[in-house]
């Protein structure tokens, strides 16, 4: 009997939660007719805020990748003292609030930051313009995916790399030829993760780049400022951002069942708790 | 053919790894695991580096610590066989051979009789098939010097066996000079011209397999080979005849001029078993004792007594009655042992 009572108690919880976390999701999509939400989308307000979002987040990926790669390569295949160090420091702002980390932005970049001066020198200005939003989603997403690629690199087995090599490929060949190939699965699973964490950046572009429609306002600083304005208007934005996240969730599983699948390696990228 | 000239030091975390060694020809090192000896290809290979020491291959130098000369992997003309082989798995066969050099891939397919594979991928492979991949590949780079660690030991027992025919056949023909590592003497002694044996970072000796059976270096080398090697102290009666204490109690005499603490070394071949009637014999050298193994391989029977192994024929054999348990004695001459004084 107290058996049953256990086991019914542990099934409760498990419905609790679950519905608890389905339910916001359906509602946004039940509480206005869906024809009313489409139509919402040719607002203008929506329109700049998807224009906004696509460029900031195109231009941060890049530059995520770009950085984010080679840094990741040295971080899982050097072993040097302060390594556990420099790979906390990069996995911190997964953990930081969004909101210091945009107060950080402002008085490293800003105008009157730490490389303001350097940065006006440069004619360069990056406070309350897209610059400014690229570089917020690039800080608070970019260490989803230098997380993933350190993994992916480290899950590589070495000795194909020193096969490699005694193959006549020097460094260069070796990354482009070899682990790019192997590691590209986990590196496209961290890029996935640093899009769909890119996308709903807040707290940090709100600080640091603010929330001029057209200019810095991205698709979920348009949904806290509508939702004053029209409430069907930033529906219709969390609906059109909970399908992009969905569709980014359900690529990255079948792109490691496809992986998994076909190479019948080892390695499988795990999206741990923390992320 | 070239000559690869190979001398190093490297401190590793047990020992201190250090070999002097030139050669050309098909040459195995072996020893026990954790001998050092895929390091010494790694070093050759550029995949180490040494604290100091040379390699050479004729007047190419690779590596010189104390001309600050260190060639990476790509600029040294080395072909390197990996234990588990280390196959590309995202290319397929033609690729990974093709991946070494281009313009031998399509040829050393053909050669390997791995060319209908040419479009399979290597998981899709054997054991065996994977070892022919990786030495086609690391001849597609058109090496000066070819490696091979551990060619057998990833394999199961009957491709080895065909295998190691097949090493045997091929490793000669490529004119190269050749290291073959690995713990396993019959694989050493199928493959290879010479043998070296290395043992807690040092070569102890480097020969033919008859040099090594007619002049071990030490009792580990003679065990190693597969003599008998037992402790005993050595007493000197005349410039012809030491008299020598066994640990085990026997009094024997060796013609070797040796005074203190020896290990004898004595081959199993050398030791001839009689079946023991209990009549006292007056013969030198006599071991008493039970039968504890009789082991038929080939055409010969290995008979374990006391400490001591013999081999026999089996024509030998079959004049004895041969079993567990049976009292006998080993018998060999004076001349047959080997006295090395111990460290």
């Amino acid at each position: 009997m107290r058996r049953l009572l256990v086991a019914l108690a542990f099934f409760a919880a498990c419905v609790v939660a679950l519905s608890f976390l389905l339910l916001p999701l359906v509602a946004l999509f039940t509480h206005t007719p869906p024809g009313t939400l489409v139509h919402q989308l040719s607002n203008p307000v929506v329109e700049d805020a998807l224009v906004v979002s696509a460029k900031t987040s195109a231009f941060a990926q890049a530059l995520i990748i770009l950085l984010g790669t080679p840094t990741a390569y040295l971080l899982a295949t050097r072993r040097f003292p302060g390594r556990t160090l420099l790979v906390t420091v990069v996995e911190l702002p997964i953990v930081l609030p969004p909101a210091a980390a945009g107060i950080g932005l402002i008085v490293a970049f800003g105008r009157v930051g730490l490389l303001g001066g350097t940065f006006s020198a440069l004619g360069i200005d990056v406070s309350f313009n897209q610059a400014a939003v690229v570089l917020a989603i690039a800080f608070v997403a970019g260490p989803f995916y230098v997380r993933t690629a350190i993994a992916a690199f480290e899950a590589l087995d070495g000795q194909l790399v020193m096969a490699s090599r005694t193959l006549g490929a020097g460094p260069v060949r070796t990354f482009f030829r070899v682990v790019l190939p192997l590691a590209g699965g986990g590196l496209a699973a961290g890029a996935a993760l640093a899009l769909a964490r890119g996308l709903g950046e807040f707290g940090a572009t709100v600080v640091f780049a603010g929330s001029l429609q057209g200019a810095t306002q991205t698709l979920p600083l348009a949904i806290y400022y509508e939702f004053a304005v029209n409430l069907n208007v930033a529906l219709a934005i969390a609906a059109l951002l909970v399908i992009i996240a969905t569709a980014i969730l359900l690529s990255l599983k079948l792109g490691s069942m496809w992986q998994s699948s076909r190479s019948g390696s080892r390695y499988r990228y795990a999206i741990t708790a923390s992320n | 053919m070239a000559v690869l000239s190979v001398g190093f030091a490297l401190p590793l975390r047990h020992y201190r790894l250090e070999l002097e060694l030139e050669f050309d020809g098909v040459v195995a090192l072996v020893g026990p695991s954790g001998a050092g000896k895929s390091t010494v290809l790694a070093v050759i290979a550029g995949l180490a580096r040494p604290a100091s020491g040379r390699v050479a291959l004729d007047d190419e130098v690779w590596l010189d610590m104390a001309q600050r000369v260190f060639l990476p992997p790509d600029r040294r003309r080395v072909g390197l066989v990996f234990q588990e082989y280390a196959l590309f798995p995202h290319m397929t066969v033609r690729q990974n051979v093709a991946y070494g050099g281009r313009a031998r891939a399509d040829e050393l397919l053909e050669r390997f009789g791995i060319a209908r594979l040419a479009a399979a991928r290597p998981e899709q492979l054997s054991g065996g098939e994977r070892q022919r991949v990786a030495l086609a590949r690391a001849l597609a780079r058109d090496p000066g010097v070819l490696l091979l660690d551990e060619p057998l030991s990833s394999l199961d027992a009957h491709t080895k066996a065909a295998v190691r025919g097949e090493l045997a056949q091929l490793l000669p023909a490529f004119g190269l000079p050749t290291l073959v590592v690995t713990h396993d003497y019959e694989d050493a002694l199928a493959v290879a011209q010479r043998i070296g044996v290395i043992v807690d970072g040092r070569l102890r000796q480097l020969g033919t397999p008859e040099e090594l059976v007619a002049e071990p270096a030490d009792a580990f080398v003679a065990s190693f080979i597969g003599a008998n090697v037992v402790r005993g102290r050595a007493t000197r009666r005349s410039s012809q005849l030491t008299e020598v204490l066994l640990e085990t109690g026997e009094l024997i005499y060796s013609t070797d001029d040796v005074d203190g603490d020896v290990d004898i070394v004595i081959y199993p071949w050398d030791v001839t078993v009689t079946t023991d009637d209990g009549s006292a014999r007056d013969e030198a050298n006599v071991i008493r004792g039970r039968i504890a193994s009789v082991m038929r391989i080939g055409g010969r029977v290995r008979v374990g007594i006391g400490p001591l192994t013999a081999e026999l024929t089996r024509a030998a054999a079959a004049e004895l009655t041969l079993a567990a348990g049976v009292p006998a004695q080993a018998n060999f001459q004076p001349e047959a042992t080997r006295l090395h004084r111990r460290r």
